[in-house]
């Protein structure tokens, strides 16, 4: 084993021409009023042509900055240190006006937000010939012509109108792919994609990666792809880079990362993800812990506090990046026990402690035979559509939710799927209401919503509580916690003692310290707030909890333990769980039926094993296939199923069946059968076994994992 | 296996102890109180506030001279052993009309701010939160009353108001200083209303009217405390420029403003007659000033001030 703190092996490609950038321990760091904090602390890597490098990474790890360095883009307060060779030039320390030149030219960058990388008051064609002409001298009308092309590359339909759109006229999936227009409108060497598809849908991040791929074939180009999530790599990606805390803690090929990690972290990362190909009761292994504060790191190993299998030696001297003999050699691990870990060939169930939840009670008695906690048969609700300020006038109605049934009996979780501006969230809000629905009845606990009194309604309120998805807009910041979590007890006439009990005893129910009353939530992180959300719901003590999309806004490593948390919770105290997600690998984890929704529709519904394991309906297989799979060899071998274009708007939805504008099935059907699609709305039949209902005219199974 | 993973126990992210069985955790209000009283500068300017409002009501009892009396041997005398403060054009005692002065224009300074911003945030938020009708109907008002000159309005109805309490003035006074902030409270409240935590309170079945009082407000308190520390200036000038035309305080009575709208004519001959009532003006709004930072600081658990003692 050889030492390699700077200078890793790997290096010994620096002659080869093939290496486009070269990274050379890379410091940076940011004057704060708290100190210096070092965002990257001794970064190294390359890419060769045409190879795709993933850097993973948590929320702070340094990805980004790491990045920003190469291109130039950091404030100037940002003291840089270390090389970066872009072809043998060095990056650093050029002025703006020779990073200009290669900016854009020979490096371009594709951000995670698409509407804040796109100037609105230009149009679309405008600012890709914008880049065009920046870097060539080509004409307007040539550079116009070229953008179109572009446009028409990216996989924009009818590019020579859509060059002529406002970026506000652009779906988030479309701006995407005019800024990766952009980034390749200059044929450059290597592009730099920064969390390009967090902010998208799943259906879209499929059509993205796979537009990506097509840019990376027409230029050539090396890609340096940054992302937390490891699905995403998985397919994608040559090489990756694990970065923790400013450092690389591991590297190497993708394979080699995904089935030989030899550092905790990695493993950790990689065992708590759900997977979507694994059936229910998957163990999953939280990273306990948050990650460290880079203003002022302890000496040795940073992962040290949320590391198993720290020893001594540990807490002392940080390791350095050393070649795993055994795997390929460029791969390369950051830990004092890594060869332990290579000798016995641990896993991230070994070295964290897996939880598995438990079956519950009522899980044991048959379906049939336990209480209905919610029904919901044909609910409705329509928003009118208008228009002027003085004289309003309806000039159409948006079909949010346009007739849903479903139902939840206790101890069990329902998950509801779909893309966003599908009716997930108006659901939940009429469900949470509890008024008379517009259309449709809303049985919570055996009682109607429409016929219930005020008094009753109230009451009803105790058993139904909800959990938010963004657990920073959900707490009020000015009030301490101990507040929050005592207002639904205030609200429900709990007396003063018993409340400031019933706090103590709820703070310690989700792992938090009853201390933590006196502080306000923006002392905690993400993880920690989600956990007072949750336990704000279950205050009351309520039998049913909606989860808004309740971890989808969290790291990964974070989301594993909010996960095996809500999961012991519902044992532990009986619940319900109406689960809404737009992320499939945890529903199916965590839920024991799903729902997915399209358009104001319930498209297929049933068992989780059932409806994952024999989609039915077209729409269900497509949002199946677009979920990367944290495995690099199953991912690469899948059949994909991309859907075209974006969710049609709920004020206009096609005629008959809803799904039919990017059904991959209508595509391949003859003018006979398909007009049964135009006309008709399938109605929800029973495929297979009586509780597994798809709504399509030619509902078949297809497997897609 | 040849290692043996230490095992975790810890479910929290943070090591839970066991704190003293009972130790009551703090509520708001408490919380807010124990980061005000840590301001120094803070308790400084309440400290002021209150010397003026003792010296302003036990000073006259020290004073040989009450502010009505007239010293007809001296006629705008500088400040001495017999007229601390000097004396004015008809012999009156300074001192005891700065005092006299600063009884009425502490407490319509502080009664007004308190009035037009407690009058602004609740229509404001009212109309925000509720929106529909009373949206419309609460901003109608408002824009009528915006349009409305309120200087008009004022000298039209004070002579129906003469002889009365001059506490009524306090009151018209703050009726026309709270609508433009009551639009601002309305705009923030329509974008606080859509958070998550106003949600959730409404979905536990917490009522209106404490959603706006518990959520609403004190997420917008910063602008509350500087809108009503601006006030309380704005009040004490505001009845200065109304009684230099003859409404409001009328003499013999007086007020801050009225001494100093008059000594303002005399600043450059005879200084301290626009010196002293100006610097008991500006030590007032100082004070309030100070105050409200302290509260802002207080009320926001992200201001770093509040960490240290400051």
């Amino acid at each position: 084993m050889t030492a390699v703190r700077n200078e890793p092996a790997f290096r010994d490609a620096t002659a080869d021409p093939e290496v486009v950038l070269e990274v050379t321990d890379l410091h940076v760091t940011f004057p704060t009023d708290s100190g210096d904090v070092t965002a990257v602390r001794g970064l190294s890597y390359d890419v060769r042509a045409g190879e795709v490098l993933g850097i993973v990474g948590e929320s702070g790890s340094g990805k980004s900055v790491s990045s920003l360095a190469v291109m130039g883009l950091l404030p100037r307060n940002a003291r840089i240190s270390g090389s970066a060779r872009y072809r043998g030039r060095e990056l650093l320390g050029l002025d703006d006006r020779a990073a200009s030149g290669i900016r854009g030219k020979e490096i371009a960058m594709v951000f995670q937000d698409p509407l804040s990388a796109l100037t609105p008051v230009y149009t679309v064609g405008d600012q890709i010939a914008e880049a065009l002409r920046i870097h060539s001298d080509i004409g307007k009308e040539a550079a116009a012509r070229r953008s179109v092309e572009l446009l028409d590359l990216v996989g924009i339909p009818n590019p020579k109108q859509r060059a002529l759109a406002f970026p506000h006229e652009f779906s988030g999936g479309m701006r995407q792919r005019a800024m990766i227009a952009m980034a390749i409108a200059n044929d450059p060497d290597l592009i730099i994609a920064d969390e390009p598809t967090t902010a998208l849908d799943v259906t879209i991040q499929a059509q993205i990666l796979e537009v990506l791929k097509t840019a990376q074939q027409a230029t050539g180009a090396a890609i340096v792809l940054i992302t937390h999530d490891l699905g995403v790599v998985a397919g994608f990606a040559d090489r990756l880079l694990v970065m923790y805390a400013g450092k690389a803690v591991e590297t190497g090929s993708t394979e080699e990362v995904f089935y030989q990690g030899r550092m905790p972290y990695t493993l950790g990362l990689l065992g708590s993800i759900p997977r979507l190909d694994a059936g229910g009761r998957q163990p999953l292994t939280p990273v306990e812990g948050n990650p460290p504060s880079l203003a002022s790191l302890p000496p040795g190993c940073p992962f040290v506090p949320r590391c198993p299998m720290a020893i001594d030696i540990c807490s002392q001297t940080e390791p350095p990046l050393l070649r795993m003999p055994n795997s390929g050699d460029r791969h390369f691990s950051a830990c004092h026990r890594s060869d332990e870990i290579e000798r016995s060939n641990l896993t991230s169930t070994d070295i964290f402690p897996a939880v598995v939840a438990p079956e519950s009670v009522a899980e044991r008695t048959p379906r049939e035979q336990r209480p209905t906690v919610l029904e919901v048969t044909d609910l409705v609700k329509h928003y009118p559509l208008t228009k002027g300020h003085v004289f309003r006038r309806r000039i159409g109605t948006v079909k949010a939710v346009d007739g849903i049934s479903f139902d939840i009996r206790e101890g069990e979780t329902l998950g509801l799927v779909g893309e966003s501006g599908c009716g997930k969230t108006t659901t939940l809000t009429e469900l949470l209401r509890m008024a008379r629905p517009q259309d449709g009845t809303v049985v919570v606990l055996g009682k109607d919503t429409a016929t219930m009194s005020g008094r009753d309604r109230f009451a009803i309120r105790r058993d139904v509580q909800i959990v938010f998805q963004d657990p920073f807009a959900s707490l009020d910041p000015r009030m301490p916690v101990g507040d929050i979590l005592a207002e639904p007890l205030l609200t429900h006439g709990v007396p003063e003692a018993e409340r400031r009990q019933e706090v103590r005893a709820l703070l310690k129910l989700v792992g938090l310290a009853p201390e933590h009353a006196d502080r306000y939530p923006h002392e905690f992180s993400g993880g920690q707030r989600q956990r007072i959300g949750i336990a704000r719901a279950l205050a009351l003590k309520p039998r049913l909890v909606v989860l808004d999309e309740p971890v989808s806004a969290l790291d990964v490593s974070i989301q594993a333990g909010v996960i095996n948390l809500l999961e012991r919770l519902k044992v532990e105290l009986g619940l319900s769980y109406l689960f809404v997600a737009h992320d499939l690998s945890v529903v199916r984890h965590i839920a024991d039926r799903v729902a997915v929704m399209y358009l104001g529709k319930i498209v297929e519904s049933g068992p989780v094993d059932r409806v994952f394991d024999a989609p039915s309906h077209p729409y269900t297989q497509a949002l199946l296939s677009a979920i990367p799979l944290p495995d690099p060899i199953k991912e690469r071998q899948r059949r994909r199923i991309i859907l075209e274009g974006d969710l049609p708007s709920p004020a206009d939805p096609p005629s008959g069946c809803r799904f039919r504008t990017r059904c991959q099935l209508f595509a391949g059907l003859d003018e006979g059968r398909r007009q049964k699609c135009l006309e008709q709305h399938p109605p929800s039949l029973p495929q297979g076994d009586g509780d597994h209902l798809a709504a399509c005219h030619y509902a078949r199974v297809v497997d897609v994992l | 296996m040849s290692i043996d993973p230490k095992v975790v126990v810890e479910t929290a992210p943070t090591p839970v102890e066991d704190g003293p069985a009972e130790q009551a955790s703090l509520s708001r209000g408490r919380l807010v109180l124990r980061r005000f009283l840590r301001k120094r500068l803070a308790i400084a300017g309440l400290v002021v506030l209150v010397l003026l409002f003792l010296l302003a009501f036990l000073g006259p009892y020290l004073s040989p001279w009450s502010y009505e009396q007239k010293d007809f041997e001296s006629f705008l005398s500088p400040p001495s052993a017999g007229h601390w403060f000097g004396t004015n054009q008809t012999g009156a005692d300074l001192f005891a009309q700065t005092l006299r002065g600063m009884q009425k224009s502490l407490i319509i300074g502080l009664l007004a701010a308190l009035i037009a911003t407690g009058v602004a945030a609740l229509v404001g938020a009212s109309a925000g939160y509720f929106g529909g009708w009373v949206d419309r109907a609460l901003m109608w008002f408002v824009d009528l009353l915006l349009v409305l000159p309120s200087f008009l309005i004022l000298a039209l109805l004070s002579p129906q108001f003469r002889g009365k309490s001059w506490l009524l003035f306090v009151v018209l006074l703050a009726g026309f200083a709270w609508m433009i902030t009551s639009r601002v409270v309305r705009s923030m409240t329509l974008s606080l209303k859509e958070r998550e935590y106003v949600e959730a309170a409404r979905f536990m079945g917490v009522p209106a009217y404490k959603i706006i009082l518990r959520h609403i407000l004190p997420n917008m308190s910063s602008l509350l405390i500087v809108d009503a520390t601006v006030n309380v200036g704005v009040a004490i000038i505001g009845e200065a420029s109304l009684a230099f035309f003859g409404f409001g305080i009328q003499p013999p009575d007086i007020s801050l403003g009225t001494l100093i709208a008059e000594g303002s004519v005399a600043f450059l001959t005879d200084s301290w007659l626009f010196l002293f009532p100006s610097g008991f003006l500006v030590a007032i709004v100082l004070a309030v000033n100070l105050i409200g930072d302290g509260l802002r600081d207080a009320f926001d658990p992200t201001s770093n001030a509040s960490r240290g003692s400051h």
